[in-house]
């Protein structure tokens, strides 16, 4: 044998073979280490033992008692200046209520419902057209029609004044970002955290600091939505093109003038997006900020729920969906509008400016007519439709009728599923654990991604909550690949069809807005307090991203590769598997990523129908007023997501790059 | 104009307020009291009820939604006023530490009591015969299970917040059930409408006052009653070497308030000091809003209305 003809099996041998084999042997490693029988390894790799738990939630706790009692800034103390900051605060918040919802001085009333019908309707068409006038007319009617007005308004006036603060502060800070690139650095955890962390977590400091009542809520509302206008300002700032700069210098524009009448303009369209974020996740967190006093629409569907009338909790909870769909699409037709060309034809100028001072005089006219006799101001009641008692009659009857076969699949799927995994996940040692998500982070993303996941997995197990963080992973993992099965291929199927689409899209939208507590409790009653009840309320609400951004990335495949593959031959099997699947792949990883962070949110929202992970965790520590144990347990919770987002989002990086799309 | 808008409307804020002060009697103080209102029916009656009497008595009411055990922080700071809800039986130890820490008061007994329980629908007396005694659920765990909890019972307990010693309370008396928590008890009573409307087996915490009892038909289970021996000497009672061998505690239901309510409104004191109800009454005007729909506000002013001599009384004319 030459030495030519060895070569090549030389070379094939000398590559290491670690790469091949890395994964199979980490399998086969940990499936043995799960079977272990109980007394095989030592007893600390299965809990950490209490000696190394560092007392962080105490601290915490300690800390902020010495913050709010003793803490104090020379001339007044920091509980002066938070109690000042609530204060400031809760201004335009009663401002809005006033003109919203409560009246002024007992002597204006509250802008009537047919006022502010009148008013939205002219709005939609100004901004949108004939259809979004539609729109608006039938949301507005729906409220006033299914008795939720009052509600709504205050729920309006408070989504309103957070949503101005959270895009106001997410533009500011997002500019300042742009400016000095150190406060970006130091921001972009600060950001991460709020994004993942659970809203109950740091809903006890707030109050502790803020007071209870509606700017305590207000708060965290903000601490919630503005993350995304952070990043999109970011973003759409450093998009503007580099011509525009120069010409800001070029004509002499102080700094100020740069930012605010050129670079902000130009991006307006994208800024808008994050507007829209803003909004959308303000009206997410409204049950929650009714737990600790924003009253409006979250309490009636609490309120609803608790005396079981499942369909007045369902009307409550539509009529949170329809102000969502108001506000997106208005704010959607603005950041259209702002982008397209000016209206040129005079006479339709003309019109619509006409049509608009009409509904103006209209709506002024019906509420000094309405200041005069208070009965008009509200919608009578004798018109008020509801559909409450067949929700709850249909619940009963499906409860009756199909309780036997719910309850034969309820089973399969717990017995067959849930429990195996379950205790799969647990059998496991914690240091080992570890050392795979540090394995995965070098494999993935290289050795600085490898040593910060391997970090904040070694922080969870000092927490002390391992086993809750454990169920965590598994109630999430299930959930989020069921939510990936059921969610890729309707998306998959619907991005060719647009009226499949549209109607796909309908649904994910009220699923998304709709207050999961909606289906919560229905769901509790075919199938009981559990896991499997908490599985299916993940599933439901995290599955829109997995459909959205399935659709979004078979979209954007080139037609023309499509093409070459229909010219080859390839059957239309072929296309999808070979063609459209591959390369929306790393568009279906970043929406796994979605899904995952969406799963873990609902976490908090199933604590409260019993699960036994970190998100119980967090919601007790929130009813015992402990501060420590939530903030610790909601960095857990929090830490899981950055652990997983980082790892998919190295995943997609490395099957774009292999794929030559980046 | 924005800057208009606002003017106009801090004046209009203010004036309002300047009216609202003029129009009132002549109380110690025109700052609101605010009174915490809760997630449960009956504790939002009391509540309003004493919050509208103390209207009448010309004092400013603000009605505050805050978290049962998470209000005595606001409560300690002088943030919240008024709790007219502790139960006995679920918060005491938070508000014996509340009181401990200085600034928060116990104001009495509401004249209610509190019962929280094991406790099953009528027609399980049939498929485990001798309930209510407790005894007759060694032999039946087996009626109460589920596929997860098989060939074990299954008892629904309130959400782990709650507390209760259910699990020490199944090891005491060696009964074979696995205790499922639910989060809420909002779900608790889903789970009763579901298996209530089906006849299925169901054993769980229930609470009283509260509509569930008026409206589904059940017992108590009736475990050996409860001394504070129960809780602290393992020797006591069925089980010698555990502690939680017996019923739950039944207790009063208690006012809590801030230390400052005292000084700041003297008369607003001794009217809470004064308020008693009893759990029938409650429990009546509780059915009116969870079983027939009407609006609590509704139900609180026809009450006032028709018992003008009781909340008199409280106001001590």
């Amino acid at each position: 044998m030459s030495y030519a003809e060895a070569s090549p099996s030389v070379a094939k041998w000398a590559r290491p073979p670690v790469g091949r084999l890395l994964w199979p042997t980490v399998i086969l490693a940990t499936v043995a280490l799960a079977l272990a029988p109980a007394g095989a390894l030592p007893a600390w790799t299965m809990k950490v033992p209490a000696a190394w738990q560092p007392p962080l939630a105490r601290e915490i706790s300690e800390f902020m008692r010495w913050l709010m009692d003793r803490a104090s800034l020379s001339l007044f103390s920091v509980r002066d200046l938070t109690r000042a900051i609530a204060w400031t605060l809760e201004l335009p918040l009663a401002a809005a209520k006033a003109l919203l919802a409560a009246g002024i001085g007992g002597v204006v009333p509250p802008i009537p419902w047919l006022s502010l019908l009148l008013l939205g309707v002219a709005g939609g068409y100004a901004a949108g057209g004939a259809r979004l006038a539609v729109l608006m007319a039938a949301g507005l009617l729906y409220l006033a029609v299914f008795g939720q007005w009052a509600s709504a308004m205050i729920t309006l006036a408070s989504v309103l004044v957070s949503s101005l603060l959270g895009a106001a502060g997410g533009l500011l800070l997002g500019l300042a970002c742009v400016r000095w690139r150190s406060l970006e650095r130091a921001v972009g955890p600060i950001l991460d955290l709020s994004q993942t962390m659970p809203v109950f977590a740091y809903l006890l400091p707030m109050l502790i600091l803020f007071g209870f009542g509606p700017v305590s809520a207000l708060i965290a509302t903000v601490i919630y939505a503005m993350p995304p206008m952070v990043r999109v300002t970011i973003l759409a700032i450093r998009a503007v093109p580099e011509e525009i700069r120069a010409l800001g210098v070029m004509t002499g524009c102080t700094r100020a003038q740069t930012t605010w009448k050129m670079l902000v303009p130009s991006a307006l369209p994208a800024l808008m997006v994050g507007v829209n974020q803003v909004i959308m996740l303000s009206l997410n967190v409204v049950i929650i900020a009714s737990m600790i006093g924003a009253g409006g629409l979250g309490y009636d569907v609490l309120a609803a729920l608790r005396r079981l009338d499942i369909g007045a909790g369902l009307e409550a909870g539509l009529a949170i969906t329809v102000l969502a769909v108001l506000l997106d699409r208005f704010a959607q037709a603005l950041a259209a509008k702002t982008g397209a060309a000016p209206e040129r034809d005079p006479r339709r100028l003309r019109r619509r400016r006409f049509a608009l001072a009409a509904a103006l005089a209209a709506a002024a006219g019906f509420w000094l007519l309405a200041a005069a006799a208070p009965a008009l101001a509200t919608y009578p009641d004798d018109w008020r439709l509801s559909t409450a008692p067949y929700w709850g009659d249909l619940v009963r009857w499906i409860n009756v009728t199909f309780f036997g076969a719910l309850e034969a699949m309820k089973t399969a799927v717990l017995l067959n599923v849930l429990l195996p995994v379950k205790r799969f996940l647990l059998a496991l040692p914690w240091p080992w654990v570890i050392a795979l998500v540090a394995l995965a982070g070098v494999r993935l993303g290289g050795w600085r991604l490898g040593l910060l996941v391997g970090a904040l997995a070694l922080f969870v197990a000092l927490s002390g909550l391992w086993p809750a963080a454990m169920t965590t992973v598994y109630l999430c993992g299930v959930s989020v690949a069921i939510a990936a099965a059921i969610g890729v291929p309707i998306g998959l199927a619907a991005a060719g069809r647009p009226r499949l689409w549209r109607a796909v899209e309908t649904v994910i939208d009220t699923l998304q807005t709709l207050p999961s507590f909606v289906y919560l409790i229905p769901i509790v009653m075919l199938f009981r307090v559990g896991d499997f009840t908490a599985l299916i309320a993940i599933v439901l609400y995290a599955i829109a991203p997995a459909i959205r951004y399935a659709a979004h990335g078979v979209a954007r495949v080139p037609p023309a590769l499509i093409e070459a593959g229909a010219m080859s031959g390839c059957t239309r099997r072929q296309i999808t598997t070979r063609i459209r699947l591959p390369l929306a792949l790393p568009d279906i990883l970043l929406g796994l990523n979605q899904t995952v962070m969406l799963a873990l949110s609902m976490l908090v929202i199933t604590a409260l129908v019993g699960t036994r992970d970190l998100g119980q965790e967090v919601y007790s520590a929130l009813a015992q007023a402990n501060v420590g144990r939530g903030l610790v347990a909601g960095l857990c919770v929090a830490f899981i997501g950055i652990i997983a987002d980082r790892l998919i989002a190295a995943g997609a990086e490395r099957t774009k790059r292999r794929l030559g799309l980046a | 104009m924005f800057r208009d808008v606002t003017r106009v409307l801090t004046t209009g804020l203010l004036a309002l307020a300047l009216t609202a002060v003029a129009a009132k009697a002549e109380v110690e103080s025109k700052d609101p009291i605010k009174l915490t209102l809760h997630d449960w029916t009956g504790q939002l009656i009391t509540t309003r009820l004493m919050g509208e009497t103390l209207k009448k008595a010309g004092y400013t009411v603000e009605y505050v939604q805050a978290d049962y055990l998470a209000q005595f922080a606001g409560m300690k700071t002088g943030d919240l006023h008024v709790a007219m809800e502790v139960w006995a039986t679920t918060a005491k130890e938070a508000l014996d530490a509340a009181i401990a820490e200085g600034g928060v008061v116990n104001v009495g007994e509401t004249g209610m009591q509190a019962i929280e329980d094991w406790w099953f629908p009528d027609y399980m007396k049939e498929k485990c015969p001798g309930l209510p005694d407790w005894e007759a659920l060694k032999g039946c765990a087996e009626v109460f299970s589920i596929p997860e909890t098989a060939p074990k019972g299954r008892y629904l307990g309130g959400p782990v917040t709650w507390g209760g010693y259910d699990e020490e309370r199944v090891q005491a008396l060696g009964l074979d059930f696995e205790v499922v928590h639910a989060g809420t008890d909002a779900a608790m009573f889903a789970e009763l409408q579901s298996a209530y409307d089906r006849k299925a087996p169901i054993l769980l915490w229930i609470y009283a006052p509260h509509w569930a009892p008026i409206k589904y038909k059940g017992e108590w289970v009736k475990f050996p009653p409860y001394e504070k021996a129960c809780y602290e000497d393992p020797a006591w009672g069925v089980n010698k070497d555990a502690k939680y061998d017996c019923a739950k505690p039944r207790g009063p239901i208690y006012k809590a308030a801030w230390t400052g309510v005292a000084k700041k409104w003297p008369g607003a004191y001794k009217a809470i000091e004064a308020y008693q109800f009893t759990n029938d009454e409650i429990g009546e005007l509780a059915a009116k809003v969870d079983l027939n729909g009407e609006k609590v506000e509704a139900v609180v002013d026809d009450w006032m209305a028709k018992n003008e001599p009781r909340w008199k009384k409280w106001l001590g004319r």
